[in-house]
């Protein structure tokens, strides 16, 4: 919505103002972009990477939707649900690439909801569940930290349309850092009773950062390509901008060796933590009973 | 409306005071440029940093905004009910004051 003179914007024909609570001006983020495989790209890596960055958007965005009705603020809740829905459409948007990348033509739905456990791709800071306010602040400042800085680069990505997610993302994703870095310093800095909180909040959230580092050899042989980012550069500015936050918030990075995986397998190879399949169920239920469904 | 720090007392355990007692804040926003800031609404939040931050989240979700002001409502001096007569009714005969004789363009929106 770019005028270049305020006579301009207000004398807009198609809007006469009285709808203004509906907004305007909405926009595609795949509008003029070349949807094809670009050359040279191996299809079925694509959309290997695709649902990484997909399942990732869709998990965590599957946990912050359980906050609702549950926040301790309405305020908050509105805030949450509309982070959820932030990432819900980057998840749509990276399912559908992958169903064409690999050339299935499966749908986001297909992937979101006929995938066993085992065949998503997240890393498992995603799935767990969050005990308490500072908890979900925590995942959320490590995992938009991570996310921002992976999205930052992968809009110079080689394929057109991970480029063109990437964008959208960095605004959407900048602000959801920005409301996590000071939720965390609120309570970090608040009473002794939040700064607890918010200790612990951290300790529960640490072994699930090294994961996000460790790059596949899907994501490093895309990012040779120019494709993908390998994870493993991210790692200096995620611990600048936590350093930055966490001496803000009085609070201390704690040590921790990293959860391990299963014989080394981790969230991008399948395998997951016990929360993974209650979430699975929940998300799942009403496709699974009602197959088809339509509404 | 009550001022103050409103979070003061209202420590871990103690569910004497409501939980919510963060003061009141209104919103403005401007759909787009050239146009006015208009009450949308109001909400809670601890401090104005917070309540810009909430304005954003309820009331531009629809991409309605283009700028937010919020204001604490404790500090908004508003006109009483109880004035109204003396406030507004002495402009309903004067129409005189609206300028009525002129032609109005087709193509000057907003007057």
């Amino acid at each position: 919505m770019g005028f270049d003179t305020a006579y301009e914007a207000i004398s807009e024909e198609h809007d006469t103002g009285h709808r203004w609570a509906f907004g305007t001006g909405f926009t595609d983020p795949l509008a003029g972009v070349d949807t094809a495989v670009p050359a040279g790209v191996d299809g079925i890596d694509l959309a290997a990477y695709c649902l990484m960055l997909g399942d990732d958007a869709l998990i965590m965005s599957h946990r912050l939707q359980q906050w609702l009705a549950r926040a301790p603020e309405l305020e908050e809740e509105a805030a949450l649900a509309n982070i959820a829905l932030d990432l819900l459409g980057q998840a749509r948007l990276l399912l559908s690439r992958a169903g064409k990348a690999d050339g299935t033509d499966r749908t986001e739905d297909d992937f979101a909801f006929d995938r066993g456990e085992r065949e998503f791709r997240n890393v498992r800071i995603t799935e767990i569940t969050d005990a308490d306010f500072a908890s979900v602040i925590a995942r959320l400042l490590v995992f938009s930290t991570w996310r921002l800085a992976l999205l930052a680069r992968l809009r110079a990505s080689a394929d057109p349309v991970l480029a063109a997610v990437a964008g959208q993302g960095v605004k959407e994703i900048t602000y959801h850092r920005d409301y996590a870095a000071q939720w965390l310093i609120r309570l970090g800095d608040g009473t002794e009773y939040s700064h607890a909180r918010a200790v612990a909040s951290l300790a529960a959230v640490t072994p699930y950062v090294t994961e996000l580092f460790t790059p596949t050899e899907t994501e490093a042989r895309l990012a040779a390509a120019g494709v993908a980012v390998n994870p493993a550069e991210l790692r200096g500015e995620f611990d600048e901008v936590l350093a930055q936050v966490l001496s803000e918030a009085a609070l201390e990075w704690p040590e921790s060796p990293g959860l391990a995986g299963v014989s080394g397998h981790t969230g991008r190879d399948g395998i997951h933590t016990e929360a993974m399949g209650y979430l699975l169920a929940e998300l799942q239920s009403v496709a699974r009973a009602l197959p088809e469904a339509t509404w | 409306m009550t001022g103050g720090n409103a979070l003061e007392g209202n420590v871990a355990g103690d569910t004497s005071q409501p939980r919510s007692s963060w003061p009141l804040y209104e919103v403005f926003l401007r759909s787009k440029r050239g146009l006015n800031h208009v009450h949308v609404g109001s909400l809670h939040a601890a401090d104005a940093t917070m309540a810009l931050h909430h304005a954003r989240d309820l009331y531009t979700r629809r991409n309605e905004g283009v700028s937010i002001w919020v204001v604490r409502a404790s500090d908004i001096t508003a006109s009483s009910p109880d004035e109204k007569d003396p406030f507004f009714a002495p402009s309903g005969d004067k129409v005189y004051r609206h300028p009525t004789f002129y032609e109005i363009p087709d193509t000057v929106p907003h007057i």
